[in-house]
């Protein structure tokens, strides 16, 4: 009886990360003739980065030279720590500038291009400690996320009926997302009364309020329990099935091979491997950079 | 000696004391800090230059007849102009660092512009330490008092027209609703009728603010800058309300969190905190023009270091990032500081030219009195830092969260 459940229940667990969404076939399928090099490009990428290099006195935090990010799929960017992850995140979102090289969203050049203005431009990020605006409520973190608000003028804030139908609309808005994110009961609460993981959401929730099309998440698991883990999961899985391309950095090997479509590696600065996750974790480069030869067996096997 | 305390001039107290409530100093005061919260209290930005503000409203409406030679009505546009430029040169160098760096500059700027006016290169323009006089005629005029007769606020007192009457008796229905509203949000408990509560409370206040105007008295010369000021105080206040319920407020609220989280999220915090800090600086030329038009002169030293930090302490008292707290605040500053004051000269009088208790003097002359009474106001602040750091009308539940 109780084997029985046992497997049933490995089963389940098995059909859950083998039944792929129609967006997920579409990007693995996209992605199955890419070669597994690093630098390869892709067949239709969001982002691009050529020649990268960021230092910071003598040290070479960041050496990128070439990457590109598939639209519409789930891209994880893993590496050992220091290895110029965040760093990079900091480069492509503008939050630091590098010493050379180029790199483009859409197309676009983001040279010269000031932080704040890549979230208009469709491309947003969330930070590896988490930044919920403690003393404002759940709602307003929420609020402040969209862009476009005609009332963030100070001369359209004296007058309410410039602003309070769209204030209606992204109130609207924001109140589904929470409701998605299983926030809704926290709504009116101060933000900083959350839990950790419960900040998590909130960031990953008020980032999606501006309408990007790339979600940068930056160790979105961090601290993270198993359980919310898993709707975490699939709540990442959700952003690429409404049509979002995600970017995230993570060191759980289990969820980045579960939800991602391809696999990025960082070592020193440098990128040393990309594939698809199942490439990756047999990739001798990445197994001594980054993975360790125990990979996968328990840290007591071996005493 | 505790006879001595009974026979003190407890009326001569009380009236000093109110007085100093609703006075030149509370009004001015006001103004300043309603423009110092714009930008401490919701944008999270340091400035200890509030009073390089106020000098530029002060020596705008002063030079209009010392040195420009137009219209005094001139002097608001030109203060408004000051203020923008002050706000600039102190914003472009510092908003994009730190938040220790703008404090830094502020304060040492608003001191270079305050010993730029009352140097002696300058003293064709700035008249020097001696400020300028004569520009305030036009505004006495215009408004509707007697310099020679006193007013008192009472609505009831035979000084006061019908019109003035119904005016005050208004203006007190005002104070009484709103004083019920805080006193019923604060006190009523779980299952109390609170329409009930609130009527009571509504109702005590009003008799309250109604005993409280008896004592309340000015001269002519400077209730004309009282009323004026308060006018203007209650409409700046307005104004910032309305800001900081948009919008707008709800994106400086998120920088004083987290700058690099609005960042993130599409807003240009450089250009808000910019905003914010030159809003606040023209907020506060008004409090320059009103203090300058009561006294009738501009003087350079009544711009200096202590004017911003007493402000920043009403502030503080009345609670940053709460309208209400930042004009009740310095009511309540230059309320218990004239108390303090009265009280302790009259004890000064009453015990024979000295106070001590057991035979130890710690006053024996009266120039010590205000030594002590500044003595008392740090005391209070600190105590508040201690015991109440939301200030008065802060939120003690914000307060408990931590920064980050």
């Amino acid at each position: 009886m109780d084997a029985e459940n046992l497997e049933l229940g490995a089963d389940g667990g098995e059909t859950m990360t083998t039944e792929l969404s129609e967006t997920a076939r579409v990007a693995r399928a996209a992605l199955a003739d890419v070669a597994p090099e690093p630098g390869v490009a892709k067949p239709d990428p969001i982002m691009s980065a050529a020649g990268v290099r960021r230092s910071f006195g003598g040290i070479t935090a960041v050496d990128v030279e070439r990457v590109e990010i598939q639209r519409g799929s789930i891209t994880a960017l893993i590496g050992p720590n220091g290895a110029g992850k965040t760093t990079f995140f900091n480069l492509m979102t503008g939050f630091d500038t590098p010493d050379a090289g180029s790199w483009a969203f859409n197309g676009k050049s983001l040279e010269k291009v000031a932080a704040h203005k890549t979230a208009g431009m469709g491309m947003v990020r969330t930070f590896q400690l988490t930044k919920s605006l403690t003393k404002m409520s759940v709602i307003e973190n929420m609020k402040l996320g969209a862009t476009g608000q005609t009332g963030e003028k100070w001369w359209n804030g004296l007058l309410p009926f410039r602003w309070k139908a769209q204030e209606k609309l992204i109130e609207a808005r924001s109140d589904e997302l929470l409701r998605r994110f299983k926030l809704d009961h926290m709504r009116n609460e101060y933000a900083g009364t959350l839990s950790g993981g419960q900040r998590k959401l909130l960031e990953m929730s008020r980032a999606l309020m501006t309408n990007p099309q790339l979600v940068m998440l930056d160790e979105p698991m961090a601290g993270v329990n198993p359980a919310l883990k898993q709707s975490l999961n699939q709540h990442i899985k959700g952003l690429r099935d409404e049509g979002m391309t995600v970017l995230f950095v993570e060191h759980d090997m289990d969820m980045v091979h579960d939800i991602s479509d391809w696999v990025i590696v960082m070592a020193e600065g440098r990128i040393i491997a990309e594939g698809t996750p199942d490439q990756i974790s047999t990739n001798p480069a990445v197994i001594d950079a980054y993975l360790g030869s125990h990979q996968g067996k328990s840290l007591l096997e071996d005493l | 000696m505790i006879a001595g305390i009974l026979d003190l001039p407890f009326n001569d107290i009380l009236r000093a004391t109110l007085s100093a409530f609703f006075g030149v100093n509370a009004m001015y005061f006001a103004i300043a800090a309603i423009g110092l919260n714009v930008q401490f209290g919701y944008a999270g930005l340091l400035n200890f230059g509030q009073a390089g503000f106020m000098a530029c409203g002060a020596y705008a409406v002063g030079m209009t007849t010392h040195y420009f030679h137009i219209s005094f009505w001139w002097g608001i546009p030109i203060a408004i102009t000051y203020a923008v430029v002050f706000g600039l040169i102190m914003g472009i160098p510092t908003l994009r660092l730190r938040a220790d760096y703008l404090a830094i500059v502020t304060i040492a700027l608003a001191e270079v512009l305050r010993l730029l006016v009352r140097s002696v290169t300058f003293k064709k323009k700035f008249g020097g330490s001696d400020g300028i006089n004569g520009f305030a005629e036009t505004f006495r005029s215009v408004t509707p008092f007697d310099d020679a007769k006193r007013y008192k606020m009472y609505p009831f007192d035979a000084s006061n027209g019908s019109v003035a009457t119904v005016l005050l008796l208004l203006l007190f229905a005002v104070g009484a609703l709103f004083a019920g509203r805080i006193l019923t949000r604060r006190f009523s408990k779980e299952g109390q009728n609170r329409t009930l509560v609130q009527g009571v409370a509504t109702v005590l206040s009003f008799g309250f603010i109604l005993v409280i105007s008896t004592y309340v008295e000015y001269a002519g010369l400077s209730f004309k800058a009282i009323v004026v000021g308060w006018i203007l105080a209650a409409i700046l206040g307005l104004f910032v309300y309305m800001l900081m319920k948009s919008p707008w407020g709800r994106v400086l609220k998120g920088i004083r969190e987290d700058e690099e989280a609005v960042r993130s999220l599409g807003k240009s915090v450089y250009s808000y905190k910019m905003q914010a800090l030159i809003l606040g600086g023209v907020i506060a030329t008004f409090s320059g023009i009103m203090f300058s038009l009561d006294r009738g002169s501009v003087q350079p030293d009544n711009y200096s270091r202590d004017v911003t930090f007493y402000v920043l302490t009403a502030l503080v008292l009345g609670g940053a990032a709460k309208v209400s707290g930042s004009i009740v605040g310095p009511m309540l500053f230059w309320g218990i500081l004239s108390f303090a004051d009265v009280f302790l000269n009259s004890l000064f009088k009453e015990w024979g030219n000295q106070i001590g208790i057991f035979g130890w003097k710690f006053v024996s002359n009266s120039s010590q009195v205000g030594m002590i009474v500044q003595g008392m106001i740090g005391l209070m602040l600190v105590l508040l830092m201690v015991f109440r750091p939301q200030g008065l009308f802060g939120n003690r539940k914000e307060m408990a969260l931590d920064g980050r």
